[in-house]
């Protein structure tokens, strides 16, 4: 991909907002996401998170402000986890073509993707919490979005299989090129290659690089506590630069990351 | 064919098992069993209503379903009682009411018994003309819709993300529940009819490994329980709506024997 496509900007938000009820849902969001970037969205409970996902994805339309996206774009969404009843009989086979008619073959390449082609078969029900967000990770995928928005792509994972799915979503803007829209509900969890960390509480506190944001003081005022030195960035370890400028990594995490890197999560 | 009162209940049994089977494993997916009686219940609300406006009886059960369903959607909004609550007051108001209002009508005959549990025995061959013509309307929308109901049952948030409108499937399906319960009342009563919904259903599950599967076997179990509590209760002289949906009561508790691992059981061993 050369540098002009990646440079394309996929989603624009000036001024965007939501009024619902005459309550204030979110307002004054500026955002843009371009081709090849990842924009995490961090923020309490309520603070507007899967609201702005929404602007962006256009399935809320802004009560104030602008949100142009361009034509014809395509997006692709992770769910938070997801809970199907026991009462309806789907294999993972089925839920890929939930949406959309896909081909056997195209299924199996997209689940092969993100390793996880030997549950073709599988209900979903059976489906450990990494596994069922590596099926969601090959469903969004297959559409070849141009956008991938992951509403708490770890939730319900444990940590081995958060480090595992942190890399498949590396991976992921690495071969794919398309943009990724992140929403985080733990706030102390960003990945280190995120671009541009957005930290809401109903509108814009912060804004930057993760380092960046950690170090705000709208950050620490916002997450108090808990939030003292401990967002904690998944390295990859080539982004060795991030290691010296503060970002400190809660005992042992970046350790732990390559300890894992060598096993198949699946 | 239609000649003799039993193969004319069978026919029309057997035709509305066929829609009520895969419509009933959106209720049984969607946990709307007790929202589906809700709506049954107020059928007889529209019996007395169409009666008092000498109106199309179908039609008038139709349309007190669906203003029931909408007065719930309403109230929900407002988010004061819990959906639980706002059910049971809906579903047992209306039923009330229904009675109520028969009770005034003095100048009509009513068997309100029928009205109740069905008369499956007294459908005439223009009954059976509904159940077809509607039941084929009901499949046909079913069948059509069957990929956007499916996405937004098994999540709203993903259908809406990837372009479908999970609102309009909830419309959809509460209008499809409303026509079978309109189609369906005279023949198992306002009080059976989410039976023939979530019964077959329920036991096509342990039988089925994809939705289309379930919904296909729904349908054709809610026909064998048909046609065995129609024999059933000509042979034990029961009355015909209670048998039919005692027959599917055996049925589900025969399918409960089998062990679900055996049938569907994970042919892949877990991760790692």
């Amino acid at each position: 991909m050369d540098a002009v496509a990646k440079k394309e900007n996929l989603i624009t938000l000036v001024g965007a907002g939501v009024v619902r009820g005459g309550r204030t849902l979110v307002s004054g969001v500026d955002l843009t996401i371009a081709r090849g970037e990842i924009v995490t969205l961090i923020g309490p409970n309520g603070s507007g998170k899967s609201t702005t996902a929404k602007l962006a994805t256009g399935v809320l339309k802004p009560s104030m402000g602008t949100v142009t996206r361009r034509p014809g774009l395509r997006i692709g969404y992770v769910p938070q986890k997801l809970n199907i009843d026991w009462t309806l009989p789907l294999t993972v086979e089925r839920l890929m073509t939930l949406t959309r008619h896909f081909s056997s073959p195209e299924i199996m390449a997209a689940l092969e993707a993100v390793g996880a082609a030997r549950l073709l078969k599988a209900p979903v029900q059976e489906l450990s919490g990494g596994e069922f967000q590596r099926v969601l990770f090959a469903r969004a995928m297959i559409r070849q979005p141009d956008l991938l928005v992951l509403d708490e792509p770890v939730q319900g994972v444990d940590f081995s299989g958060e480090v595992a799915l942190y890399e498949l979503v590396r991976q992921i803007r690495d071969t794919s090129h398309s943009g990724i829209l992140m929403i985080s509900h733990d706030l102390h969890v960003v990945m280190a290659e995120t671009d541009t960390v957005i930290c809401l509480n109903g509108h814009v506190c912060c804004r930057g690089t993760p380092s960046a944001v950690q170090n705000s003081p709208e950050y620490l005022r916002l997450f108090g506590e808990r939030a003292s030195g401990a967002l904690a960035l998944y390295q990859h370890h080539h982004d060795h630069e991030h290691h010296d400028d503060g970002c400190v990594v809660v005992d042992g995490h970046s350790h732990t990351h390559e300890h894992h890197e060598g096993h198949s999560h699946g | 064919m239609f000649g003799d009162y039993f193969s004319r209940a069978l026919i029309a049994g057997v035709g509305l098992a066929l829609v009520s089977g895969p419509l009933g494993c959106f209720v049984v997916w969607r946990r709307m069993a007790y929202f589906g009686d809700t709506m049954a219940h107020s059928a007889l609300l529209g019996v007395a209503l169409s009666i008092i406006l000498s109106m199309n009886m179908t039609l008038g059960v139709f349309a007190v379903a669906v203003l029931v369903a909408g007065a719930l959607i309403v109230l929900q909004r407002q988010a004061t009682l819990s959906t639980d609550a706002l059910l049971g007051i809906l579903s047992h108001s209306t039923l009330a009411v229904g009675l109520v209002l028969v009770g005034f009508l003095t100048t009509v005959r009513i068997d309100l018994m029928g009205f109740l549990f069905g008369d499956i025995l007294a459908v005439s061959v223009q009954d059976i003309a509904i159940i077809y013509g509607g039941g084929i309307a009901i499949l046909a929308i079913l069948v059509l819709s069957w990929r956007p109901l499916l996405a937004s049952t098994v999540s709203p948030e993903l259908a809406e993300a990837e372009g479908l409108r999970p609102e309009t499937s909830r419309l959809v399906l509460m209008i499809l529940m409303a026509s079978v319960i309109a189609i369906a009342m005279k023949l198992v009563g306002v009080l059976l009819i989410t039976s023939l919904l979530i019964i077959p259903a329920a036991t096509a599950r342990r039988l089925s490994s994809t939705p289309e599967m379930m919904a296909v076997v729904a349908a054709v179990l809610g026909a064998i329980a048909v046609v065995g509590g129609l024999f059933g209760s000509r042979t034990w002289d029961t009355a015909s709506g209670p048998s039919i949906v005692v027959m599917a009561l055996v049925i589900f508790l025969l399918s409960l024997t089998i062990p679900v691992t055996r049938l569907f059981g994970r042919k892949v061993p877990h991760g790692t």
